[in-house]
């Protein structure tokens, strides 16, 4: 483990976005690495389109849902939180 | 169970599409990853108090996301994935035929990375988190995450790199089944 890599804590978040980091993990380039650029470049692209297509689908209702039922103040009568609330 | 802040509610709304883009990816299955995120809002809300304002909300909801799923995935193995893989199910858009093809390896190729690693490059990658920060989720130093996220991509490069031989193959004859073997 190299030493540079110090501990995170969970105070640390704003210490981000040191340059010299994203440079390490530059992978080692090989004899087709023309070929290994095409498919990198691939492989993000397919990554996020993947990924935000679901995010495109935005909050479905069951959540929305969940979220008023739990943010009901305790004796607010009504509706009862639909489980998971210790009652 | 108190009111929220509406920020933060509104915060913590925000991150849901988010939250399940990264349980599909986790799980292999939406049904199950859509109640994955439920059992994480309930924890939230919960431990709402243990959530230090300031910091970074989405960090702490994709933590207790995957303490969750981690806590499961040791009494049971991973779900076996329907053939066509999880995000098949959730495709709204259809890519074009050509494209729709590469889209289909790069799915089933993803479904074989070793979890760590197909987590650090979905974090990183897809979810936009630094290497800081997916280290913070994951519970481990940055190197380890670095070092998934290229082990990652150099994995997923050799599949595809494959496929991509097999198909531009001319010897091959075209009522050949295609790559079958590489599914599972």
């Amino acid at each position: 483990m190299s030493g540079k890599d110090k501990m995170t804590t969970e105070d640390e978040n704003e210490g981000r976005g040191a340059g010299g980091d994203a440079m390490a993990a530059t992978p080692p380039r090989t004899p087709s690495s023309v070929l290994d650029g095409d498919i990198q470049a691939k492989i993000g692209q397919h990554l996020r389109a993947m990924y935000d297509d679901v995010v495109r689908q935005g909050v479905p209702n069951r959540f929305l849902d969940l979220l008023s039922q739990l943010d009901q103040p305790a004796g607010a009568g009504g509706k009862k939180p639909g489980g998971g609330a210790g009652t | 169970m108190s009111t929220l802040d509406p920020g933060l509610r509104d915060e913590i709304i925000g991150a849901i599409p988010n939250l399940r883009a990264f349980a599909i990816s986790l799980s292999g299955s939406v049904d199950k990853a859509d109640d994955l995120v439920q059992e994480t809002l309930l924890r939230a809300f919960a431990n709402i108090s243990s959530f230090n304002p300031g910091t970074n909300l989405s960090a702490w909801l994709f933590t207790i996301l995957r303490n969750l799923f981690r806590s499961e995935y040791r009494k049971r193995r991973r779900e076996v994935p329907d053939p066509d893989g999880a995000f098949a199910a959730t495709l709204t858009t259809s890519p074009d035929q050509n494209s729709h093809l590469d889209f289909e390896d790069f799915r089933a190729a993803l479904e074989r990375l070793p979890p760590d690693q197909r987590e650090a490059l979905v974090l990183v990658g897809a979810s936009g988190f630094s290497y800081e920060e997916a280290a913070e989720i994951c519970k481990c130093a940055v190197g380890t995450i670095k070092s998934r996220v290229n082990r990652a991509r150099n994995r997923l490069g050799e599949l595809l790199a494959l496929d991509a031989s097999e198909d531009l193959a001319p010897e091959k004859p075209v009522g050949a089944p295609l790559s079958a073997h590489e599914r599972f």
